[in-house]
């Protein structure tokens, strides 16, 4: 599967499918910091994505200025 | 997996809450735990005229969504920082949201003033978040009293009272954890109340609420954020939130119902005075915001000076 993402703007491909929640592991990010996006559809973390997926991993932290 | 709610097929897993919602359960219950924070901790009336701080970013947009949805009688206020062009697509979209509602927006171009955050920051030394964070507050209080807006609201979020929470506990700042509450009442004059209306809902369902309800908000971090002690905080909250859910909101929750009520005696920090330059509050002689502006004008004097040698 073909995997945007943001914000860095990092393409990544992962052969196989997989689950959500282990797409997200494997590109390191910890459970309920990112959004996995299908089209433009939110995709639950334990569904399953396939192999020729195109997917946006979407980060939700911001910060910086109090 | 099923709608905690409703038994439809789930789009959205709260593990903090041990729930699953589909979209219109979670639209719901968002906008529910929103309009129950306002009421329960008095933070506004419907009749009364809200300034909301938007930034273009997925908490201030949806949480203008979400006021003006209910019914409240909200203005935008946008700052536009001067860093580059993640300001210029940031008031972009502030401002595409706000015509596309149909609601009020005052915009403030910093960089117009002479005063945009890279060029205030580098003149100062100071990193760029503090100063950016003196330069809003400022806006924000005297904004607010001279159009008559009684109220202020912000979009800060859970994880960001976590994060602050944490930092004023690791190093025991008294007086801020004294103020760190989701209702903050004026004590001076020139101040106005400021109100945490997304305070108990976390970022992730704060992007999720933004991303159903197709807000188009800026994904970019600001570039200033790279490296703040606040993401490093939010990092580590959000490790042990994934070993134990629902940590933050604890965190948060037992703070306020049960650390922050006895803190004020311990605090000893006075009500402000009144800044003898700008005339809003200040704990000094003049504010940190013209203390602030005077420091680049005369870094900015001295340059120019050194130039023309």
């Amino acid at each position: 599967m073909r995997i945007t993402v943001l914000p860095r703007r990092q393409q990544v491909e992962i052969a196989g499918r997989r689950r959500a929640a282990d797409v997200l592991r494997e590109l390191g990010f910890l459970p309920g910091t990112a959004m996995v996006i299908r089209g433009d559809e939110l995709v639950p973390e334990s569904a399953m994505l396939e192999a020729d997926d195109d997917i946006e991993v979407r980060s939700v932290i911001s910060g910086g200025a109090p | 997996m099923k709608c905690t709610r409703c038994k439809a097929p789930a789009q959205v897993q709260l593990r903090a809450h041990n729930a699953n919602f589909c979209r219109d359960c979670f639209l719901f219950i968002f906008q529910r735990q929103v309009e129950r924070a306002i009421e329960k901790e008095r933070m506004f009336r419907r009749d009364e005229p809200v300034l909301v701080a938007v930034s273009g970013g997925k908490d201030s947009l949806a949480l203008w969504e979400v006021l003006h949805g209910l019914g409240y009688q909200t203005t935008g206020l946008h700052l536009s920082l001067g860093i580059g062009s993640y300001s210029d697509v940031s008031t972009e979209k502030t401002a595409a949201f706000a015509a596309a509602n149909g609601l009020p927006l005052i915009t403030v171009r910093l960089a117009e003033a002479g005063m945009a955050v890279p060029e205030v920051a580098g003149l100062t030394r100071r990193p760029a978040c503090s100063a950016c964070g003196t330069m809003k507050r400022h806006y924000f209080d005297q904004l607010a009293i001279d159009r008559g807006f009684p109220v202020v609201a912000t979009g800060h979020n859970l994880d960001d009272e976590a994060a602050r929470l944490l930092g004023n506990v690791l190093h025991w700042q008294l007086p801020y954890l004294a103020r760190q509450k989701p209702v903050l009442e004026p004590t001076h004059p020139r101040f106005v109340r400021k109100v945490k209306p997304l305070f108990r809902v976390s970022e992730y369902e704060t992007a999720i609420y933004a991303f159903l309800k197709r807000i188009d908000y800026v994904v970019d971090e600001c570039p200033n954020a790279v490296g703040a002690t606040q993401l490093v905080y939010k990092e580590m909250l959000n490790r042990l939130e994934a070993a134990s859910p629902g940590s933050k909101l604890t965190f948060v929750q037992d703070f306020l119902s049960r650390a922050q009520p006895v803190l004020p005696a311990a605090t000893g920090d006075g009500p402000p005075q009144t800044c003898a330059q700008c005339g809003m509050p200040a704990f000094g002689e003049i504010c940190g915001y013209c203390r602030l502006m005077r420091e680049t004008e005369q870094k900015r004097e001295r340059r120019a000076a050194s130039g023309a040698a």
